[in-house]
């Protein structure tokens, strides 16, 4: 694998290390990896990391669209069915979705403020070598008695006392990805609250890093609760306590108001770094300055801030009291409001620009197109009669992935090739790029599309088989699924080849880009900043 | 590491060398996982992996904070370093306190939504007999148990608890003075108050399963009320350790009285326990 | 009203024509009655006041939704068409406008609070299940629909309700009918245009009753009792399916409603108190072993195999094998007890909540004699299950632990 991974062949400095017997160079080979304290490469590491996560979740996805091809039970039971799309959930949001945005933010934060590295430098290599572990536990928990967890990524007791020991190793791995995160959310408000270099007023800040900001906020907030939802379920299941069980007094909402006081804040924490990344981009590529940058910051701060009452958006079906309703549906629906002055700012952004469409500003403009599309269909669900009617239909699953592999995934490639110059010293293949683009967004909608209308229909979720009448847009949705998988592998590809070789990279590739990150060599010299800039 | 600074000029902002601890304490933590994951299915290899990992974890950080220690006693964490340790002490703090509110939460959501619910009309169709009073068992209980007195267990470690925080914070101003017995003396006074609380609670605890017969089982009134106790139990210990790592350490002649945040660090935690007791003290045992 | 009904026809009539056209395409189905159409676009053709309020909220903020998008992106491409380095156009310099930011601030927080005004008086409607003219309980269980009329005309019925779609046609082994999956062995049956109001409970792990064409969705919540109500305009069928997570059969566990003329109904009543009655069975018929095990298979084969397998051979370790089982070669008392009670804390439901004392004693008379299962005591009567409803709570939970 290190062969792939961007060599830091430059990595000189080694005359000015050996005063002092601390002072030696990285170690060579594996052991850099595995004992580094240099963010590059934790940011490296993290992004591989989540790639191959994005690879098996993606594999187990392709499963489930494989028995969804057609009616009837063919390739695999209904157990397996639910684990895989138990784990496929847990995988994309734990594995892939969030590590990879601490890798960008690893990579880029102190970058973009002057900072020499993270504020707690060997936290951070632990904040990563902790996903491991958790990471295999859950690979794992497929090949114990009774295979993994088959609750749903959502794991709602009662359900969840029912499963065998792939429930427990489930918990512990989250319980270790939250000790991750909160971690690693802690290096990243320390940094930026604590190592701008000198001029470099919170205002001032690069919008990613505010996005990461917020961000963190708001997972050391959620990440606990998480923790204690699934504390709870773990002493339901072994220690009898009654907490998710109404015989004891307990009651099994409650789970679900517990957890999606984690969850829903928790999908906004997979989108703001994703606002953060395209507000990098369009600024870049439209050769304008962002528009609105002091309204982007407090719309980012009110959508973090209305994430924390709008929960029970999830539970509409519970039969929750009509004043509780009404409540999660006008709070949700506000929502809206600061996101669309996200979406505002940008096209103003674009706005008379002097705009050029190499990928970053392909995958930035295919994100602003396509997320919108999933936002609405959320401010649709929102509205409690109609969401009654699609609660756990496909309906929900278009929606979520519209925001999710159209929203973040599409906002992370986009970062990966505006900053792969940087990170490697050369410019990845244009030709690949596009065409990985334009395959991602065609059969990204051939897949999601079709599964409006299944949710409209009334196909419920989670099921492994289906009435025939279904079988239509399922179809289509598979062979979508199939060739969205297979047009990743351009991507594998172009970032290969990047890495490999290709034309140099100037220390500013980008006509029209701005920050600190620009100002350093590419590709970025192992330590950077180690003086402080002075910024004006 | 390292961020290479000329030789004999101290680094603008000190970035360790690389380390094995890290790794070290994720192998113990995935140790741990498979060991109670296992342990609690009866499956094999079970809770001597547990200790295993958690052995492993001792010693993880026992060799970390170590090398913090020597780091910072050599004097290579600049002011900038310090406030990066209080940026990050306190919002490691908030995320205990979230993680304390999934608790109480529970309890109040338990409590005042799901209880009124489940002695309702409608739900008289599955427990016809169910009057829902708090304390509750919950509406299949066989066995009686009693409930919780505020006085004079809870009433009394409530005292100790806040005295505690009081010698700290004279602890605190001695070693501010750079008087070290006083410092000294007023630290063990305060892990001794400590000590004493976990054994009353302990004490309280062996009361509620054989006199009152609550126990972790007693439905919802037992779990919340041992889950909370116990977190909080395990948070005193937690600080209780971090005071006495401190005390070693004072002993030893570390912290100058302006340079102390790990002092400082165990003292906040300390506090945050304490708040959280009176907390408890209100809710789980007044109310 | 009526132009929103135009409107929801007119959408209506899309949707189903759209799939009408694409239909001969289709190598799979008909279009199911009650169900969903083939290559359906829209929700279902709503038959209760609640599911047309809901069909036009939705079509209504389709159409606010399409325009908002329409007018934002027909702006973005604008900008991107005629704002192009290539075309030379040179990039201006403002970046900031407080005016602009406040109205677009303002005008959609506009827009959503009118979008919340309209649904608000539906959400109200929807909660309020006062005045039913019947009251039916449905009890969600690991992986079938049990229903209790327990207020109204039919008072006293109580029936359960599996798929009844063959094993053969999941499997891909026969024909699969029209009603594929959405067709169960005894339907709900109520009369139209009355207000019927459906308690949802469930015994194990939490489901959901939903019927689209009803709007109506409710998590079914063990230990706890929920409602929700229809009125439907209609008589026919109408079909939905669990919609809740709730173990590996969740997909299997569909929902039909029949709804009926007022007089077809109480034919209806008449008819099933009186099939009720005659399965009606004394406990204390004394029975074969060779006719209690004919019928142990059948109720085994309705109730047991989902988990244990036709073959006995389980799914271990999540689901156990019953031949050579422990439990079942070993003494009587211990495997009537775990099937009448279950194992706590197991997907092991109390079987004796929803099987009569002759299905326990035939199902454990089956058991004890099939495939390579010979147990010493191989026949037990009703009267004998009907003593052991009565073992105290202690006794029980000695009794259905695992033997070692
Ligand atoms: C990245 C993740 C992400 C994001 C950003 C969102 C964004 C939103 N989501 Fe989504 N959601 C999920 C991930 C996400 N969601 C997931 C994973 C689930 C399912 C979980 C599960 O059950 O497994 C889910 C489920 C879910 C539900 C529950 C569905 C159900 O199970 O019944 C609801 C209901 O309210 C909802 C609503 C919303 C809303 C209102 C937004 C809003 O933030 C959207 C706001 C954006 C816009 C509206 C578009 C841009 C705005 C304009 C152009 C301005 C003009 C607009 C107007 C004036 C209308 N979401
Ligand atoms: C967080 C992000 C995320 C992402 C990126 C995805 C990506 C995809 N998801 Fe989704 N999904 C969720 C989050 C995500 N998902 C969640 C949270 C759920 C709910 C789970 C639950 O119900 O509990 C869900 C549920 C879900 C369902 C519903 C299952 C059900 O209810 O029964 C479906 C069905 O089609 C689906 C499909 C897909 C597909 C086709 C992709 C594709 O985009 C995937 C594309 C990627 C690949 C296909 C990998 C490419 C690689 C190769 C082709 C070669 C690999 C080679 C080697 C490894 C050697 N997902
Ligand atoms: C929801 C799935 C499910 C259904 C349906 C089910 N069982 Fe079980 N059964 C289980 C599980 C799980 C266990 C194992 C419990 C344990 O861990 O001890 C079990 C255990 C048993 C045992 C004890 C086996 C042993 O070796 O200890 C018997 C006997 C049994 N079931 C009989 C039945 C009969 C008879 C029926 C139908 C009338 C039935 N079960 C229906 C899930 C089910
Ligand atoms: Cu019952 Cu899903
Ligand atoms: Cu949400």
């Amino acid at each position: 694998m290190s062969a792939v991974l961007p060599g830091h062949a430059h990595d000189d400095h080694a005359d000015a290390h050996g005063h002092d017997d601390h002072h030696h160079g990285p170690p060579a080979g594996f052991m850099r990896w595995v004992t580094t304290t240099n963010h590059k490469d934790i940011g490296t590491l993290y992004l591989w990391f989540s790639f191959a996560m994005f690879l098996t979740g993606g594999m187990l996805a392709l499963t489930i669209r494989a028995e969804l091809f057609k009616p009837g039970l063919q390739i695999v039971n209904p157990e397996f069915f639910n684990q895989l799309t138990t784990m496929h959930g847990i995988i994309m949001v734990f594995g892939a979705i969030m590590p990879a945005f601490v890798g960008f933010a690893n990579w880029q934060i102190p970058l973009m403020i002057g900072a020499p590295d993270m504020a707690f430098a060997r936290m951070n290599n632990w904040s990563f070598w902790l996903l491991v572990p958790a990471a295999s536990l859950l690979i794992i928990s497929f090949f114990v008695p009774g295979g993994a967890t088959a609750a749903g990524w959502t794991m709602y007791a009662p359900l969840s006392s029912q499963m065998g020991i792939g429930q427990d190793l489930a918990i512990f791995a989250l319980h270790i990805m939250g000790a991750s995160s909160i971690m690693g959310s802690i290096n990243i408000i320390t940094t930026i609250l604590n190592m701008r270099a000198p001029g470099m007023t919170l205002m001032k800040m690069p919008m990613f890093c505010w996005t990461w900001l917020i961000t963190s906020y708001m997972l050391i907030a959620v990440m606990p609760v998480l923790a204690g939802a699934i504390t709870m379920t773990l002493t339901d299941r072994h220690f009898g306590t009654s907490f998710f069980n109404a015989a004891g007094g307990g009651d099994p909402v409650m789970y679900q108001h517990i957890f999606w006081f984690f969850g829903h804040p928790e999908v906004y924490i997979m989108i703001l770094p994703a606002f953060g990344i395209v507000s990098q981009i369009i600024p870049a590529f439209a050769r304008k300055p962002l528009f609105g940058y002091a309204s982007m910051v407090y719309a980012t701060s009110s959508i973090a801030i209305l994430s924390f009452i709008v929960w029970a958006h999830h539970m509409f079906t519970t039969g929750m009291p009509a004043a509780g309703q009404l409540f999660f549906m006008y709070a949700t629906m506000l929502i809206a409001v600061p996101t669309g002055v996200k979406v505002f700012n940008w096209i103003a952004t674009m706005w008379k620009g002097s705009m050029t469409f190499e990928t970053p500003m392909l995958f930035a403009i295919g994100f602003i197109f396509v997320f919108t599309m999933g936002g609405f269909t959320g401010l649709i669900l929102a509205v409690t009669p109609i969401d009654i009617q699609l609660q756990d239909t496909y309906y929900v699953v278009a929606h979520f992935h519209y925001v999710l592999v159209a929203g973040s995934l599409f906002a992370m490639f986009a970062g990966v090739y505006y900053w792969l110059p940087k990170w490697t010293g050369h410019m990845y293949d244009e030709f690949l790029g596009k065409l990985h683009f334009w395959c991602s967004v065609v059969f990204f909608n051939l897949t999601f599309f079709p599964m409006h209308f299944l949710g409209l229909a009334g196909m419920p979720r989670r099921i492994p088989d289906y009435a025939a009448q279904f079988a239509d847009f399922n179809a289509v949705a598979s062979i979508g699924a199939f060739c969205f998988g297979l047009s990743q592998l351009i991507f594998l590809a172009a970032v290969i080849k990047c890495v490999k070789g290709g034309p140099k990279a100037a220390d500013k590739p980008w006509e029209g880009a701005e920050g600190l990150e620009w100002t350093v060599p590419s590709p970025a010299p192992y330590h950077t900043f180690e003086t402080p800039p002075q910024v004006k | 590491m390292s961020a290479s600074h000329a030789p004999g000029t101290t680094p603008a902002y000190f970035i360790p060398a690389p380390s094995s601890w890290p790794i070290k304490g994720s192998f113990a933590l995935f140790c741990m996982a498979i060991g109670a994951a296992t342990w609690f299915n009866d499956l094999p290899p079970g809770y001597w992996l547990v200790i295993f990992g958690f052995a492993m974890l001792v010693y993880m950080l026992f060799g970390w904070f170590g090398t913090v220690i020597g780091e910072s006693e050599s004097g290579q964490y600049s002011h900038k370093v310090d406030v990066s340790f209080r940026w990050s002490m306190s919002w490691f703090i908030f995320s205990e306190v979230m993680f304390f509110a999934a608790f109480f939460g529970a309890l109040f959501y338990a409590r005042n939504i799901a209880l009124p619910w489940l002695s309702d009309l409608d739900n008289k169709l599955l427990w016809p007999d169910f009057a829902g009073q708090w304390p509750t068992a919950g509406p299949e209980a066989f066995d009686k148990f009693g409930k919780m007195s505020p006085f004079p267990i809870p009433a009394i470690n409530t005292l100790l608890l806040l005295t505690s925080g009081v010698t700290l914070t004279i602890a605190h101003h001695a070693l501010k003075d750079n008087k070290r017995g006083v410092l000294l003396l007023f630290m063990i006074l305060t892990i001794a108050l400590g000590a004493l609380f976990l054994c009353l609670q302990a004490y309280e605890y062996h009361e509620a399963y054989t006199e009152l017969g609550l126990k972790l089982t007693s439905g919802i009134y037992g779990s919340t009320f041992f889950l909370l106790t116990g977190f909080h139990g395990f948070h005193v210990t937690i600080g209780a350790i971090m005071l006495t790592v401190i005390a070693f350490r004072c002993a030893k002649g570390h912290f100058t009285p302006d340079h102390h945040f790990a002092f400082e660090a165990a003292a906040w935690y300390w506090h945050f326990v304490d708040v959280v007791w009176l907390g408890l003290f209100i809710v789980v045992y007044w109310l | 009203m009526a132009v929103s009904t135009h409107l929801r026809k007119l959408a209506a009539q899309l949707g189903m024509a759209a799939g009408a056209a694409a239909c001969g395409a289709s190598a799979y189905a008909a279009d199911m009655v009650g169900g969903p159409a083939e290559l359906q676009l829209n929700l279902q053709r709503p038959v209760t006041d609640i599911a047309d309020q809901i069909f036009d909220l939705h079509t209504g903020m389709l159409i606010v939704c399409l325009l908002i998008f329409i007018a934002v992106f027909a702006a973005m491409f604008y900008s991107i068409f005629a704002h192009r380095k290539d075309k030379g156009h040179k990039a201006a310099t403002f970046h900031e406008s407080t005016t602009v930011e406040i109205a677009w601030t303002l005008i959609p927080m506009i827009i959503v609070i009118g979008m919340a005004g309209f649904a608000t008086r539906t959400v109200i409607a929807m909660k309020d299940t006062s005045n039913a003219d019947l009251t039916i309980k449905a009890t969600g269980y690991q992986w079938k629909w049990g229903y209790d009329y327990i207020k109204g005309e039919g008072e006293g019925i109580s029936f359960y309700s599996n798929l009844s779609t063959p094993r053969a046609q999941i499997e891909g082994k026969a024909e699969r009918g029209v009603n594929y999956m959405l067709e169960v062995d005894n339907e709900v049956v109520v009369p139209v245009n009355k207000k019927i109001r459906i308690l949802t409970t469930a015994d194990d792990v939490i489901h959901a009753w939903m019927i689209p064409a009803f709007g109506v969705k409710q998590d079914a919540i063990p230990g706890f009792v929920r409602d929700t109500w229809f009125k439907s305009k209609e008589t026919g069928i109408f079909r939905g399916q669990c919609a809740e997570l709730c173990g590996k059969e969740h997909g299997f566990m569909p929902i039909v409603v029949h709804v009926m003329s007022d007089a077809d109904y109480t034919k209806w009543v008449a008819d099933k108190k009186k099939e009720i009655a005659s399965k009606q069975e004394d406990p204390n018929k004394v029975w074969t072993q060779p006719d209690l095990a004919a019928r142990g298979k059948t109720v085994y084969e309705n109730n047991c195999a989902a988990c244990h397998k036709s073959d006995g051979k389980g799914t271990p370790p999540a689901f156990p094998p019953l031949d050579g089982s422990k439990t079942v070669l070993g003494p009587m008392d211990n495997q009537v007890a775990v099937e009448l009670n279950g194992r706590p804390g197991t997907a092991m439901a109390a079987m004796g909540k929803t099987l009569s004392d002759t299905d326990i004693a035939a199902v454990v008379t089956y058991t004890r004699g099939a495939w390579s299962n010979k147990a010493a005591v191989a026949l037990v009567q009703p009267s004998d299950i009907k003593a052991a409803r009565a073992w105290d709570a202690a006794k029980v939970t000695a009794l259905v632990a695992k033997p070692q």
